[in-house]
């Protein structure tokens, strides 16, 4: 990634509250065309808010977000073109329980994109083989493991040709012996150059891939730092605390 | 005994279940599409429309069936002269048929939102997050599953609808409960083989559609 790249997901003086709480606080952030962006912090700090409302799953009070210099659209056919361009990783996977893993990557491609059914399948079976699923093709998302359904859930997003991916805490539902099969795909994917933006406690994954790593609290970005910099030295209290916390574990 | 079934004959019992079946599939089939609607209106983003599912569904739900059926038989064919048929027996008929759907597609329409709050909200996230707009979302993501958790319901609302077919006869279907009225009228030495007689029929057809359904929701429920 090269520092004068374009920004691709610009937040300017984002807040969002959830009744009394306020969630997003002023948040000013840009994700540059090619970044890998690691999200961290405690839990409740906002993480997901800001992914959701990056693709408007949520709303916001007030600011801006613009994704390849359009502000993101209010409703209507505009947003979901919007939300077609940014592929989105649920903690929880979010496969669709009633169709096959085969018709979870196509679906978006042929209703949205309205790709022909053997074109959206030969593609669905390429991005399905470069996370190692490929033979799972036929089955329902119940028959796969965890790590099996969180890597189609990454071919699923990657199948609509995303100009960004946002991770949501993708291996914290799994068990530790899955995790790194689903890192090492997302590894990859930032290898190719995808603009990510990943909330994740996986430092493994953030030193490895990340060209940034953003820390929130209460709503607020703390800190932000390249991922070296960010783990060994901390500049603020609520990082460092942090750090020791999960460092321990 | 040979004469009470000469007498069953004669007033074509038989038949008289057959249109309450009729009444029952035709009824049903047009509860099943407005309650459809009616479901997705009251999932649906804009406000004015889940108020809109949401009163003719709180209307309609505590409106006797009967009150309908005159209604629509007395004011709207009678008074207003809407008909919805040219053969006076065909438009009884229709008329019956629009009461039982539109009374029954308020059962409909909560039963298939018992059946949305079976769906994680996961699903309909996911759906949207690939840039599925709300109604294919509905169509293809949400409703299919949602049909598939409301099996059990949804029987339950058939079966309702069997039995209430029977209030067809305050729009002048002869339907089986007209039958049994002329039948205990005419013949009260009959008066109790009657009654059973017309028990035991719709028991016979009730406990085929209870079965169905438990058997169905079983094995339609989406494995997650
Ligand atoms: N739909 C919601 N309604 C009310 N409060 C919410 C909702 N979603 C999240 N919150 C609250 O907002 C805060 C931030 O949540 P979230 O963005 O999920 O944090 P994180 O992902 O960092 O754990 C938390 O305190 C959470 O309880
Ligand atoms: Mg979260």
């Amino acid at each position: 990634m090269e520092a004068s790249a374009p920004a691709l997901v610009e937040l300017t003086d984002v807040n969002k509250h959830f009744g009394d709480l306020h969630v997003l606080r002023d948040i000013n952030l840009t994700v540059r065309r090619g970044e890998v962006l690691v999200v961290i912090g405690p839990s409740g700090s906002g993480k997901s808010t800001l992914c959701r409302a990056i693709n408007r799953l949520e709303t916001i009070d007030s600011g801006t977000i613009t994704v390849d210099g359009k502000p993101v659209p209010a409703e209507g056919k505009a947003l979901a073109h919007l939300r077609a361009d940014v592929g989105m990783v649920f903690q929880s996977f979010n496969l669709f329980a009633h169709k096959t893993v085969l018709d979870n990557v196509t679906l978006g491609p042929r209703k949205v994109r309205k790709a022909a059914k053997k074109d959206a399948e030969e593609a669905a079976r390429t991005l399905l083989r470069r996370v190692g699923v490929e033979d799972q093709a036929r089955k329902l998302p119940a028959q796969l493991s965890g790590g099996q359904q969180q890597r189609v859930a990454i071919a699923r997003a990657l199948a609509m040709q995303p100009k960004v991916m946002m991770f949501d805490e993708p291996t914290s539902a799994l068990d530790p012996e899955m995790v790194q099969e689903v890192l090492d795909a997302m590894v990859a994917l930032a290898k190719e150059g995808m603009t990510m933006i990943v909330v994740t406690h996986e430092m493994g994954f953030a030193r490895k891939a990340a060209d940034r790593v953003v820390f929130m609290a209460d709503g607020q970005i703390v800190e932000q730092a390249d991922p070296d910099t960010f783990f060994t030295a901390p500049t603020s209290a609520r990082a460092k605390d942090f750090l020791s916390k999960i460092l321990v574990h | 005994m040979s004469e009470f079934l000469d007498l069953l004959r004669q007033y074509d019992v038989a038949h008289a279940f057959w249109v309450n079946l009729q009444l029952t599939f035709w009824g049903g089939l047009l509860a099943l599409g407005i309650g459809t609607v009616l479901a997705v209106m009251r999932i649906s983003p804009l406000t004015s429309l889940r108020w809109a599912g949401a009163t003719y569904v709180n209307l309609v739900r505590n409106t006797p069936l009967t009150v309908i059926m005159v209604f629509l038989v007395l004011a709207v064919w009678t008074q207003l002269g809407v008909t919805l048929s040219g053969d006076f027996t065909s438009n009884f008929f229709n008329f019956a048929v629009a009461g039982l759907g539109v009374y029954h597609a308020a059962f409909v329409c909560e039963s298939i939102r018992s059946g949305v709050n079976t769906v994680p909200v996961g699903q309909a996230e996911a759906a949207r997050a690939i840039g599925l707009p709300f109604l294919a979302a509905a169509r293809i993501i949400v409703l299919p599953q949602a049909f598939r958790g409301a099996v059990a319901p949804l029987g339950n609302t058939l079966i309702a609808l069997l039995k209430n077919s029977t209030v067809a006869a305050a729009a002048s279907v002869a339907e089986s409960s007209g039958t049994m009225k002329t039948l205990i009228e005419f013949h009260p030495d009959y008066r109790w083989q009657v009654f059973v007689t017309f028990a035991i029929g719709f028991v016979v057809l009730v406990i085929p559609i209870g079965l169905a359904t438990t058997w169905l929701s079983r094995r339609l429920a989406v494995t997650r």
